[in-house]
């Protein structure tokens, strides 16, 4: 088994050697920062060219034109509508005086020009994805956005190709296809570019795929290595280097033997969230997807490695330990949110930490070293487990919530899109204070409900979604991850689906489901401006410097997503279990907002 | 309000019923999902489509959509068609007609084997490698699937995605064909599928409905009507007077293409089983 490892990698490595070593990335690097902090915490570029603004995924902009003072007189610069009508989730990026934003299906890229008045297109790419790719994905047909290196947009389409666009013309350098809609696969993620590799994974996991994270090269889109979620440790890229904290993730070929028979091969684990890079460690940390498409019953044992956090060598792929999150995950809790890698004062002594706010509601900070879980928190209300074990590395499940099928569960808590979904959260160093974009949403399991589907009719759960203690759906909070606790934090009518951006101003911004779009005080919450947009927001915020030397925030508005399905794809919401479940909770949206993508350019007077 | 609601319906049923003035049959189906429908119109709902159509003095016009999550909600909900051939009894989005058949889901073995197979209780599906379809929703299986993992029988199953490989003729037909080339020796599959496909293989497969016929609280067999919006009630008792009407000629049809029918058993689906296809309810606060 060592030796085919070895082997295949020494292959890989080989097809490494075309690139060009010359063709390095042009654009600044990150500057150092002082506090607290990592040094990989801010840029000083003014631009925004990755989707969690430095590879740390903290997503704080340093600027500090806009303040908490002057705030009150933003207003908008410039709109521009993308003339698409599905959820906006994408961030989107400046570089060089050029804005670039990914629609939802059909992935159009658009290039505006920042240094004209009115931000007019460049160029439009549009790669034209099969429209049946739409029929596929779980959860409203969403990109997450772009990342650029080396002159070139890096995105994905729903339809599995990775893509690499110029940026200067818009014409495209290289166009690989990594999945096939046939068998499930969709690609939703921003992909993230760490060093002369582009990073890219696979959505699908109710569809019965088996997860991957793919290397390829930037250069020529070849693949440098990939690495599978489920299977023999070959696959999974689990060689000599690898040494988990937790005994339980130690042994041979654990993606085969945790679980049944051959329900691995369809064991889910795909990659559809964040990205983070360490440079001083060389490694990358990503989330892997929940197991599927077997319901738990069906797949005893830790179903490794889904639903848990790697780190990998980012010239290799080798993986280096792994944190499972949620082993034999019973509630969908993916764990795909992003890694947020900072340096803090812990016990008396500096650690290299990643914060990770996660579907099941805690809060954990690994060690990012090692993949030691020093604390994990409860930052929502949490019933589906009683509390995560340090010392054996995983949560102590709570037997009364576990989903039995024909059997009525009360009051699961997190519900199945967790204490938080994708939307990520972002920490300022002036703080110390992580901001997270969160659900309060608890579910039932009800009994057998008979559907029906290609010509085949089946059974199954009933899940249906509701506010948790105190009625709103959502929350907005700051976190203290030293402290370990909650600084303060703002009910939301709805779930918070948006990103956070924090500045240097000490002001976060945020946007809710029905489009208000809001700056608060970064340390005392306080709402300082709001403004409301056409549309929800689901989309990340940035904070970048203008051609004009002036600090801007921009915003993708345009409802959809799995929690906006409901005005996106038009969900009759008498109907509570659609949207897997999430439209019973969300019966309210469709009367708070309506559906259409525009962009938001937002600056001072 | 409800003047207007009921004079927007006399019109369309009357365009319907006098389709000599070639108001076509509008139906929306899956393109590719034999043997229920494809683009070729070489399915058994096309064909029963085309007799109605031809009942109705005029021919059928169709939607062409992939019959997954959200097909009624873009199709006939939409406005797309006006009706649905194969939808089972009990769906509450629509609303359906009597039904004109009920199947079952059925074991799959080849001839040659001599496994007689017919109770989810049999020992030798603890040995055997088990063929299932797989769906992908929480908590959601075929019938089978569920009522083998609740017998702790679990390591020995491999799964088929219902939804097959979109780019094959036959999407469906893998889990048939798995047991034909003996990479299953067993596999549990909806009735209609596995008669078709059963029927098309070079090796002789026997075909046999599983049992018991609820389990427990599970149905495996199911009652199939067609389906109209829910508040189409003209076109619905035209659909009701051609199913009497035309039985066994749709028999005929059901029969050429190998689908098992079990008898109908009245209310057996709401009472004794599950919750139906029960979608109203707005409880959960």
């Amino acid at each position: 088994m060592r030796a085919t490892f070895v082997v295949s990698l020494a292959v890989l490595i080989a097809g490494c050697g075309r690139i060009d070593a010359a063709n390095r990335r042009g654009e600044a690097t990150p500057a150092p920062s002082t506090s607290r902090t990592s040094t990989r915490a801010a840029a000083g570029s003014g631009d925004w060219i990755r989707p969690g603004k430095d590879e740390a995924s903290t997503r704080f902009s340093d600027l500090n034109q806009i303040t908490r003072d002057s705030v009150r007189q933003l207003g908008p610069k410039v709109t521009f509508s993308t003339g698409y009508l599905r959820g906006h989730e994408a961030a989107p990026l400046v570089v060089n005086g050029t804005m670039y934003i990914v629609t939802p299906f059909p992935n159009v890229l658009y290039a505006l020009d920042l240094t004209k008045p009115g931000a007019p297109v460049k160029w439009k790419y549009e790669p034209k994805p099969l429209a049946a790719a739409q029929g596929v994905a779980c959860c409203d047909v969403v990109n997450r956005g772009a990342v650029y290196a080396d002159g070139a947009i890096f995105f994905n389409t729903l339809d599995n190709r990775t893509v690499a666009v110029d940026a200067s013309t818009g014409k495209p350098r290289w166009v690989v296809t990594l999945g096939d809609i046939n068998k499930g696969e969709t690609m939703t993620m921003a992909p993230l570019v760490v060093k002369d590799k582009v990073l890219v994974g696979n959505s699908g996991g109710e569809m019965g795929v088996r997860g991957w994270l793919t290397a390829l090269r930037t250069g020529t889109g070849e693949i440098a290595w990939r690495a599978y979620h489920t299977g023999p440790d070959r696959d999974v890229l689990i060689g000599s280097r690898f040494k988990p904290f937790y005994s339980h993730a130690r042994g041979t070929d654990l993606g085969i033997h945790t679980w049944p028979g051959e329900a691995w091969k369809q064991g889910g684990g795909s990659v559809w969230g964040w990205i983070s890079y360490d440079p001083a460690l060389n490694l990358v940390y990503y989330g892997t997807g929940n197991p599927g498409p077997w319901n738990h019953e069906q797949r005893p044992g830790d179903n490794k490695w889904t639903a848990g956090l790697f780190a990998r060598d980012a010239d290799t792929g080798e993986a280096v330990w792994f944190y499972h999150s949620d082993p034999h995950d019973l509630f969908d809790y993916d764990d795909v949110n992003e890694s947020v890698l900072v340096d803090l004062s812990i016990g008396g002594a500096m650690r290299k930490v990643l914060l990770r706010p996660n579907r099941d509601g805690y809060l954990y900070v690994i060690d990012r070293t090692t993949g030691e879980a020093l604390s994990a928190d409860p930052f929502v209300h949490v019933t589906s487990t009683q509390g995560i074990d340090l010392k054996r590395g995983r949560p102590i499940e709570n037997e009364a919530k576990k989903p039995v099928l024909g059997k009525v569960v009360h009051q699961i808590c997190p519900a199945a899109p967790g204490g938080k979904d994708w939307q990520p959260s972002a920490y300022s160093p002036r703080t110390g204070y992580l901001y997270i974009p969160a659900n309060n949403l608890c579910m039932d399991f009800e009994a057998l409900e008979a559907n029906y589907i290609a010509g085949t009719p089946y059974v199954g759960a009933n899940v249906r979604m509701y506010a948790g203690p105190g009625g709103n759906r959502g929350e907005f909070i700051a976190w203290d991850p030293v402290a370990r606790r909650k600084v303060w934090s703002i009910k939301e009518q709805f779930p918070v689906w948006s990103g956070v951006v924090v500045t240097g101003g000490d002001v976060a911004f945020y946007g809710t489901m029905d489009g208000w779009f809001k700056a608060v005080d970064a340390r005392t919450g306080e709402q300082l401006w709001r403004f409301k947009t056409g549309s929800g927001i689901v989309g990340q915020p940035i904070s970048y410097l203008g051609p004009d030397g002036r600090q801007y925030i921009a915003i993708l508005s345009g409802v959809g997503g799995w929690s906006g399905a409901v005005v996106a794809g038009d969900l009759d919401t008498r109907d509570g279990t659609a949207a897997l479940g999430f439209a019973n909770a969300m019966t309210d949206l469709p009367q708070a907002t309506s559906k259409g993508g525009t962009l938001y350019i937002f600056g001072l007077p | 309000m409800r003047a207007v609601a009921a004079s927007i319906v006399v019109v369309v049923s009357a365009a319907f019923i006098h389709a000599g003035t070639a108001q076509p049959l509008r139906v929306c189906s899956d393109p590719n999902n034999l043997p229920f429908s494809n683009q070729q119109r070489e399915g058994f709902e096309n064909r029963i489509a085309d007799l109605l159509a031809r009942d109705l003095g005029t021919v059928v016009e169709y939607t062409w959509w992939a019959q997954r999550r959200g097909f009624l909600r873009s199709t006939l909900l939409a406005g797309l068609c006006d009706v649905v051939i194969g939808l089972p009894r009990d769906v509450e989005m629509a609303r359906t007609t009597r039904p004109y058949y009920r199947s079952t889901y059925v074991f799959v073995t080849r001839k040659d084997r001599g496994l007689r197979i017919r109770s989810f209780d049999d020992a030798a599906l603890r040995r055997l490698r088990v063929g299932v379809q797989v769906i992908g929703d929480d908590g959601a299986n075929s019938p089978p699937a569920h009522a083998l993992s609740r017998r702790g029988i679990i390591s020995n199953l491999i799964g088929y995605s219902v939804y097959g490989d979109y780019t094959s003729k036959s999407p469906p037909s893998l889990i048939v064909a798995a047991v034909a080339r003996g990479d299953v020796d067993v596999a549990a599959v909806w009735g209609p599928l596995a008669g078709y496909f059963a029927a098309a293989q070079g090796e002789p497969l026997d075909i046999v409905p599983v049992s018991p016929q609820i389990d427990g609280d599970l149905p495996q067999a199911f009652d199939v009507s067609m389906a109209v919006r829910p508040n189409d009630e003209a076109r619905l008792a035209v659909l009701n007077r051609f199913l009497q009407r035309r039985r066994a000629a749709i028999n005929r049809i059901l029969d050429a293409y190998h689908v098992p029918r079990v008898p109908a058993v009245s209310g057996l689906s709401r009472t004794n089983a599950v919750s139906g296809f029960s979608r109203t309810d707005e409880a959960g606060q």
